[in-house]
């Protein structure tokens, strides 16, 4: 007994040291790579030739599985279709990769930003910039800013909010790693917790079901939702622009490609191109009522 | 000789524990993973709230604890009693044990967690959070009452003979014979289920509520950092070790005896 006690002892004791040197040192150990957003590499050294892919020669573009629409078309990434297909093909028409060496790899959200080596070169996944998340990862410009929206169920109570105010005593659900969830604390403040559901699909059957009252996504998310997946939902109105809200695509801490995925971006918006595929995926976006 | 093999002990655990650290301290990784898995600022920031919620499994834990130890000791029972005229009740019980321990915990707590409400009938409860208590004691009861049937079991024949021959009913032998050696001989298993039935209801988070480990993977996703993982791992760790010692110490009691 006593020898296990002492074994004990010794790995809290190891595990004390551990969490103390965590406690003591301000990270001198993040490291001041590709400096993501703002600097864009000039174009020279974003050729497939010069650019150190994750396959050499290929470009390896990841986003989750499923894919959802308006972002995906038929949850094949590769075919173009969707926001983000179109967009990821863009980047790297841009970059001067030919649509057959752009590969695809399925990447969940919650290893996206795992620490240790990437399985792709970026990641479009509607990941929203914030400057707590790049400490663990560089994101590229902005390549979409995004709003949340509420939607209901025709003729409930939530439907007829005509304010935030209105949907305090609503029971919302939301989908946990979307900025959704903080949008509905800091704005709405519900006196009953926001349930937090895995996956899309789960709040979109909670809604259907009556688990809850109300679901807070992403506009786009939200048109699609009233328009193909529930019926008789509807979009009660969007939440103002918020911070933290526009999304890149994610790439390794300091990765080489950073710059030029950023620089893409930024030839995209100035040849409208960008503003050319957001207008055919996402343009019904606008015409939401705003909420205060 | 007894202090040399306590100087053994210390000297092979700090070569050991010694050894192992070295090798994650020095690995290349690890200032990342000091970072990402254990900063303290991100502890600091996510503690009270995943504390919060983990008051929430306390609380599933209790009432669902309570549930499982009697509705398993009723299939235990039902199970063990021969009567032919039990007999469909019998085959309800060993169904229910079969289902309920044979699909994994997690899809159980989805399929009722969504599967319910989908029925859309009045009176059934809507609120994940009892959606998921009860799918939690649907698993566990077929577990326990394995527990159980095994206990009872293990008190031989005889006793029953005797305790029916000295005028005692089925019910009084049971209840006065059988059950108490019973209960006592599996009192370990049972606290073993006790510990990983805590651990499981981590599970209804999927079904929505903000839970101890719910809480921690929205800081996680937040930040992009895990070190509120171990915060949750940490706050279970409080709970399940003083339990683990528990049975520690009564299976060695029950060894003596």
């Amino acid at each position: 007994m006593r020898r296990a006690t002492l074994a004990i002892v010794s790995v809290l004791a190891l595990g004390l040291v551990l969490l103390a040197g965590c406690g003591g040192k301000k990270s001198s150990s993040s490291s001041s790579g590709g400096e993501g957003e703002g600097t864009t590499a000039t174009a020279s050294d974003c050729t497939p030739s010069k650019m150190q892919t994750h396959n050499a020669g290929e470009l390896t573009i990841a986003t989750d599985k499923p894919a959802y629409p308006p972002y995906f078309e038929d949850d094949e990434p590769a075919n173009g279709e969707g926001f983000e297909s179109a967009v990821a093909y863009a980047i790297g028409k841009q970059l001067g990769y030919p649509k057959s060496k752009i590969k695809w790899t399925v990447e969940p959200f919650d290893s996206s930003y795992a620490p240790g080596p990437k399985n792709f070169d970026f990641d479009v996944n509607e990941i929203s910039i914030t400057p707590t998340r790049e400490k663990a990862v560089d994101f590229s410009v902005p390549y979409y800013s995004a709003n949340q929206a509420v939607v209901a169920l025709e003729g409930s109570d939530a439907a007829k909010a005509k304010s935030l105010a209105d949907l305090k005593d609503t029971r919302i659900g939301v989908q946990i790693n979307t900025t959704s969830l903080s949008a509905v604390d800091e704005e709405i403040d519900p006196s009953s917790k926001p349930e937090v559901f895995n996956g899309s699909g789960d709040v979109v059957t909670a809604l259907k079901n009556g688990q809850v009252e109300a679901v807070v996504v992403d506009l786009p998310t939200a048109l699609y939702l009233t328009a193909a997946q529930v019926e008789n939902a509807t979009i009660v109105g969007q939440f103002g622009k918020a911070e933290g809200e526009e999304w890149g695509a994610l790439l390794a801490k300091g990765s080489s490609l950073t710059g030029c995925v950023s620089g893409a971006i930024e030839a995209l918006e100035e040849s409208g191109e960008l503003e050319k595929i957001t207008q055919r995926w996402m343009s019904q976006a606008a015409e939401a009522p705003q909420l205060h | 000789m007894e202090r040399r093999n306590a100087l053994i002990a210390v000297l092979s655990s700090v070569l050991v524990i010694g050894g192992l650290a070295a090798l994650v301290l020095t690995s290349p990784g690890w200032p990342t993973v000091r970072e990402t898995f254990f900063s303290w600022s991100e502890f600091e920031n996510a503690f009270p709230e995943v504390l919060d919620g983990f008051w929430l499994d306390i609380k599933v834990f209790m009432v669902v604890e309570a549930a499982v130890l009697v509705i398993a000791l009723a299939i235990a029972l039902i199970r063990v009693n021969a009567s032919p005229g039990l007999f469909p009740v019998r085959l309800l019980a060993t169904v229910w044990v079969d289902v309920f321990r044979g699909v994994p915990t997690v899809l159980l707590v989805y399929l009722v967690g969504f599967g319910v409400p989908a029925l859309e009938l009045e009176g059934l409860p809507t609120s994940p959070v009892v959606l998921g208590g009860i799918a939690l004691t649907l698993s566990y009861s077929g577990y326990v009452s394995e527990v159980y049937r095994a206990g009872i079991n293990s008190v031989h024949r005889g006793q029953t003979d005797a305790a029916l021959s000295v005028g005692l009913t089925q019910g009084q032998t049971m209840r006065h014979v059988v059950l108490p050696q019973a209960i006592r001989r599996v009192a370990p298993p049972l606290l073993n289920d006790f510990v990983a039935l805590q651990k499981d209801v981590a599970l209804i988070s999927i079904i929505g509520p903000q839970e101890a480990f719910r809480v921690a993977q929205i800081f996680q996703g937040e930040n992009f950092n895990y070190t509120p993982i171990i915060a949750a791992a940490m706050l279970y760790l409080v709970i399940t070790i003083p339990l683990a010692r528990i049975v520690d110490r009564m299976g060695g009691a029950g060894g003596v005896r």
